[in-house]
């Protein structure tokens, strides 16, 4: 028990967390940001799959590593527009076309990737993001190495915070998008496009997914593995809940559950003996269902997700 | 009155598949004017305004502001050609505050900030100019029906609505609330802004319109000064037929059958009953007349089964209410008419013959053991019950959401009925219907008072309510006045009363009600 | 752009939608092959060949589609009540499971006795797996989507740590595997040759079951009634919570049978690589069969075609094996829109 708590005061543990947690921050407000406008996005799982490909294959290929992320993130803005498509302009099941989505988005990366690379049997690597040290920050004790010394898509996805904050709550296309997921008619009376706001939101949404995929392969690890999402995207979508639609505790609960990941890839080490370290990988998704109930009851759902929209409907 | 007309309707059709809903309609309206839109429902009044407002397109014709022509299906372009529109069903975000509300689509959509200081600036000026009184930074879900109402109006002014639509506005106020939404269009029509005020109430027609055009089945039967109009020729313009509603004879009313004491909700909030007693005996109606949200669906959710969550007693002919079991309630001879026929009422996607057997499913007549549907047996009973109540439909085997609103509340009031109910429980039953569906639906009502059933109906049309029931009890912030009979009040006074601005309950509660 | 609903629709148009949505699918896969540089029409000949061109293909792709009937029977029971129940993929491994706990020596019964023990207490435990998400979604109206979803991971993980550790089959040269299963709990094969077992019968039994139960029981009655509209289910009269719950512990359990089935029926022993995604292919067996369970059992076939098919047909022309992933993926959206094109016609306004 002492070990774990001593895992709390070292550095490698609080940058690990926080490269942990970029991802998730991407996830997390992507999907916040689509159901903030009243469209569930079951397809993140695929289309971060998507941008972790997307965005490695475009580096491998001899791209650069921003215009690689930037890549990413049209190809999951695309896949996003796909899914507003389905749902919000024909009003098809949010559920079952999300899960489509990810089927199609997992299949279709790994398609593709053996495609290109048919005969690898070691996956191939890229030179991914160099950390980046922020002059003076990065020497101080503890807090330099964990948050001054990452790499600058990480500084990205926690700068993205405040912004999608900003945007959502201060401006009035965030207006429009908050009010899209809470009563799409009442948009529509104002001579505001819902159809366009919420699609707007989801290929906003997805794109940030497809980056935070893209944050795998390209500044946490330098390849592409096959399952190598493994269940994160669901794991934003649980935090979505449990953050209660704000940016601000998506942040919380994204660091929380980074956090519990380094703790356990440095558990395993040392108590990996006693305890079988497939308990240790379950703790993440056990935890995500926890979220969900110890957060259920107090949240307040955006009232029009997924609720369509239908332009000259009879009512 | 020569000026040009500040809008005019020019030929304009819709067609919804094989409804025309719309028929070659031509209109004007100039300045200052109130132009009342009258017609039954379904006559296609809310689909012209929707035309009117980009909702819909129209498949032919046009629409002129100002003698030009408005683009068709374009929201945007309605908004600012200065037409407001108030719908019926408000549309208004609960989880956000009145200024979003209201701001929302005022400013362009790639802003980096929202001129937040400037916008309460203008709409607190509005408030006072047109008194309009409601706080900016209230969250909508805490405003009450009239509140919300002024918030539609207000978005309209706030866009510097030329021409204000007002689809049934009245429909869930109060009779003094309506007065003074009245007031509120006298003062604008004197700021020049023209109105067009959608109802299918005669009186608030004749007191606020200064010309009427009447609708029926999609087409202008008639176009007249209000000051030239009379009720009864409206009447008839509107039904196009002399439809006679049907009206309460005298009977002596019998036994208790429905015997509510102390019935009490928790949550407080002013749908939460508070120390609900009622009795309704056999062979009466009893009508509650409340403005939504003050309990009456609460108490119908209870004697509907739907909420089991209560303190005090319900029981029908002395047994006990089976408290939050809907199968048990109907069985001990309840028959129920839900408020929402779409949303509760009947299942769309299923066909005809499986709805009417929903209440009944594990009964020996239906089901086999209460495992295995008698699929034929059920059939039988839909085709009996589909002739009894004529419903216009292919057969049982057809599917239910393509039936019309009349024919679907049939079905629902064949369910209901046919076990021959001692308490029928009936919310809204005529809201939406055409002329014809009503007497027909009201007519079923007044046989099963005639044949001993007890009664209770709940409506927000307070002329329905004096003319079919035989004590009208007033629900305000879910507590419940005595039932009186209609001619003991006026409608004035129950109005007062649906306002909580009178003391209810008679001697035993004076003083509880509050001032204004 | 307006959707409006058709007025009558015919049954040939509701009845074509899958039929639409397949061929739609594998033109957009064609342009995928094309790519990879083969001929479409050569590629898809290989793949018919590969699925139906000999009597021991017919047989794998038989075999292959036992368990894809069982998972797509599960999603179309819960999809008709509106449970999106996407957990199949873990309540197959739980059932397989419990196959191996108890099939494996601790108790023996006579042959069909056992069998019938494996398929029970892998129902029974395919179901207990949504006894949490269920519940969550009932009384805390968690969304079960995430919930089932996550499950999944969970399950494979502790089938993992159960086939490393304390049940590892000592005698299988350090394989993660657990345990044959004994003999009377192995399901007969149906032919002589290959490997076509008893699964079927039993898959194509469950599939005119859960048809007859829908149809014609007042529990199917309430399931379909819950899922077209809940409020006024619960208005008449039908307990939503119960029959959701119900609707649950059915699904659970024919994925779980799914799972029994592969393990004494098809491997005899349980590895992490016994199910290579038949859950999350089941929710494009019962879309494709519009959840109509007597269709589950030809969609089942086709989409086993599908991967069967590709096996060979991605040997023979170097194309990856993922094609059948692919193909699998699009056809979930494609019966979609299908689907809505037959009941809802698209107006373009100008």
């Amino acid at each position: 028990m002492s070990d774990l708590f001593e895992i709390l005061f070292t550095a490698g543990f609080w940058a690990a967390t926080i490269r942990i947690v970029s991802p998730l921050i991407f996830g997390t407000l992507g999907e916040l940001i689509c159901e903030r406008a009243g469209v569930l996005n079951l397809g993140i799982e695929g289309i971060m799959t998507v941008g972790a490909m997307a965005g490695w294959m475009w580096v491998y290929q001899g791209g650069d590593l921003w215009t690689g992320v930037i890549f990413a993130a049209c190809v999951g803005a695309l896949f996003g527009l796909l899914h507003a498509i389905f749902t919000v302009h024909l009003c098809l099941s949010q559920h079952v076309t999300g899960i489509g989505i990810t089927l199609f988005g997992s299949s279709l990366s790994y398609f593709i990737y053996r495609m290109l690379l048919p005969d690898a049997t070691t996956p191939p690597k890229i030179e991914p993001f160099e950390p980046l040290l922020i002059p003076w920050f990065s020497e101080l004790p503890i807090v330099g190495e964990a948050l001054f010394s990452q790499t600058a898509l990480t500084y990205l996805a926690l700068l993205t915070v405040p912004v999608v904050w900003y945007v959502l709550f201060r401006t009035p296309v965030g207006l429009a998008v908050r009010m899209s997921g809470e009563n799409p008619v009442a948009v529509e009376a104002q001579g505001i496009n819902v159809l366009a706001v919420r699609t707007g939101a989801v290929m906003v949404g997805s794109a940030l997914m497809a980056v935070g995929g893209a944050f795998i392969t390209m500044s946490w690890f330098d390849a592409f593995y096959f399952g190598m999402i493994n269940g994160r995207g669901w794991i934003c979508v649980a935090l979505v809940i449990f953050a209660s639609w704000q940016p601000g505790k998506a942040l919380l609960g994204a660091l929380l559950f980074a956090g519990l990941e380094a703790m356990q890839v440095r558990a395993q080490q040392s108590a990996g003996a006693i305890i079988p370290y497939q308990f240790f990988l379950m703790l993440p998704y056990i935890m995500s269902i926890v979220a969900m109930i110890v957060m259920a009851r107090k949240t307040k759902y955006p009232q029009a997700l997924l609720v369509p929209f239908r332009r000259g409907e009879r009512v | 009155m020569a000026a040009a007309p500040i809008l005019e309707f020019r030929g304009v059709t819709k067609r919804f598949g094989a409804l025309t809903a719309n028929d070659n309609i031509s209109l004007t309206l100039n300045q200052g004017e109130v132009l009342a839109l009258l017609g039954e429902n379904g006559a296609g009044k809310t689909t012209l305004m929707n035309i009117l407002f980009g909702h819909y397109q129209a498949d032919e014709g046009e629409i002129l502001v100002d003698g030009e022509a408005l683009p068709p299906g374009s929201t945007q372009a309605a908004i600012s050609a200065g037409i407001g529109m108030v719908h019926q069903h408000f549309t208004l975000a609960d989880n956000l505050t009145v200024l979003e509300n209201i701001t929302v689509g005022t400013e362009s959509l790639w802003s980096w900030r929202q001129e937040n200081q400037a916008n309460r600036e203008k709409l607190t000026r509005m408030i006072e100019d047109y008194g309009l009184v409601v706080d900016p930074d209230a969250l909508v879900s805490t405003l009450s029906v009239g509140e919300r109402q002024r918030v539609e109006i207000l978005k309209a002014l706030y866009r510097d609505a030329r021409i204000l639509i007002l689809d049934e506005p009245t429909a869930v106020l109060t009779p003094q609330e309506a007065d003074r939404l009245f007031e509120t269009l006298k003062s604008i029509t004197a700021k020049g802004l023209a109105v067009i005020f959608i109802s299918h109430k005669l009186h608030e027609i004749l007191a606020i319109s200064t010309k009427v055009a009447v609708l029926r089945r999609g087409s202008i039967v008639g176009t007249l000064a209000t000051k030239d109009a009379k009720r009864e020729q409206l009447a008839e313009l509107m039904v196009g037929r002399v439809v006679t509603r049907p009206k309460l004879s005298a009977i002596k009313r019998g036994a208790p059958v429905l015997e509510i004491s102390d019935l009490t909700t928790g949550g407080g909030g002013s749908s939460a009953l508070k120390n609900v007693d009622l009795v309704i005996h056999a062979h009466e109606i009893v009508g509650i007349a409340g403005v939504a949200g003050n309990g009456q669906a609460v108490l119908a959710d209870i004697l509907s089964g739907l909420i089991g969550n209560f303190t005090g007693s319900a029981s029908i002919n002395g047994r006990e209410l089976a408290a939050g079991d809907p199968r048990s309630i109907v069985a001990s001879g309840v028959g129920r008419i839900p408020e929402d026929r779409h949303a509760r009422g009947m299942i769309g996607d299923m066909e005809i013959w499986e709805n009417l057997i929903s209440e009944d499913l594990r009964s020996s007549e239906i089901s086999y053991g209460g495992m295995v549907i008698n699929g034929d047996r059920a059939r039988e009973r839909a085709t009996e019950q589909i002739k009894e109540f004529d419903v216009r439909c292919e057969g049982p085997e057809a599917e239910t959401k393509l039936l019309s609103g009349g024919n679907m509340q049939k079905l629902i009031l064949s369910r209901a009925l046919s076990r021959n109910p001692s308490f029928i429980l009936a919310n809204q039953p005529v809201r939406g219907l055409d002329e014809g569906a009503i007497a027909y639906v009201q007519g079923r009502l007044l046989e099963a008072r005639q044949a001993g059933a007890a009664i209770l109906l709940i409506s927000e049309d307070l002329d329905e309510l004096m003319s079919l029931t035989d004590r009208i009890a007033v629900i305000y912030h879910g507590s419940l006045s005595l039932p009186e009979p209609p001619g003991k009040r006026s409608i004035a006074e129950i109005g007062l009363m649906m306002a909580g601005q009178t003391q209810n309950k008679s001697e035993e509660l004076q003083g509880v009600g509050h001032g204004h | 752009m307006v959707i409006e609903p058709r007025q009558s629709v015919s049954i040939w148009r509701a009845g074509l939608a899958p039929v639409w949505a397949i061929l739609a699918s594998m033109a957009i896969c064609a342009v995928l092959i094309a790519w990879a540089g083969a001929s479409v029409p050569n590629a898809y000949a290989l793949l018919i060949k590969g699925a139906f061109g000999s009597a021991f293909a017919i047989k794998e792709t038989l075999t292959r589609s036992i368990p894809l009937i069982f998972t797509g029977l599960a999603v179309s029971v819960a999809f008709r009540a509106k449970f999106y129940n996407i957990g199949a993929e873990g309540q197959l491994y739980a059932g397989a499971l419990a196959a191996t706990f108890f099939g494996t020596g601790l108790i023996t019964l006579p042959p069909a006795l056992m069998i019938l023990l494996l398929i029970l207490t892998g129902a029974i435990a395919g179901g207990a797996l949504l006894i949490v998400p269920v519940l969550l979604k009932t009384h805390l109206k968690v969304d079960e989507v995430v919930t089932t979803l996550l499950l999944n991971f969970v399950v494979l993980l502790l089938v993992s740590y159960l086939i490393e550790g304390p049940w590892k089959d000592p005698m299988s040269l350090g394989w993660p595997q657990a345990a044959s299963i004994i003999d009377e709990g192995v399901f007969p094969l149906l032919l002589e040759k290959g490997r076509l077992h008893l699964g079927l019968i039993i898959a194509i039994l469950f599939a005119i079951l859960v048809w007859l139960m829908m149809r014609f029981t007042v529990l199917g009655y309430e399931i379909r009634a819950v899922g077209y509209n809940a409020k006024a289910a619960e208005f008449a009269g039908i307990n939503v919570n119960r029959t959701v719950i119900i609707t649950a512990l059915i699904s659970g359990g024919l994925a779980g049978i799914a799972g029994v089935s592969e393990t004494a029926g098809l491997k005899g022993y349980l590895t992490l690589d016994l199910s290579p995604g038949f859950g999350y292919t089941g929710i494009a067996v019962a879309m494709l069969a519009q959840l109509n369970p007597l269709a589950v059992i030809p969609a089942a076939i086709f989409l086993s075609a599908v991967y069967v098919g590709s096996d060979a047909m991605s040997r023979a022309v170097n194309i990856p094996t993922y094609i059948a992933d692919v193909l699998v993926g699009v056809s979930v959206l494609a019966v979609l829109c299908s689907v809505m094109l037959s009941q809802y016609r698209i107006r373009w306004l100008k």
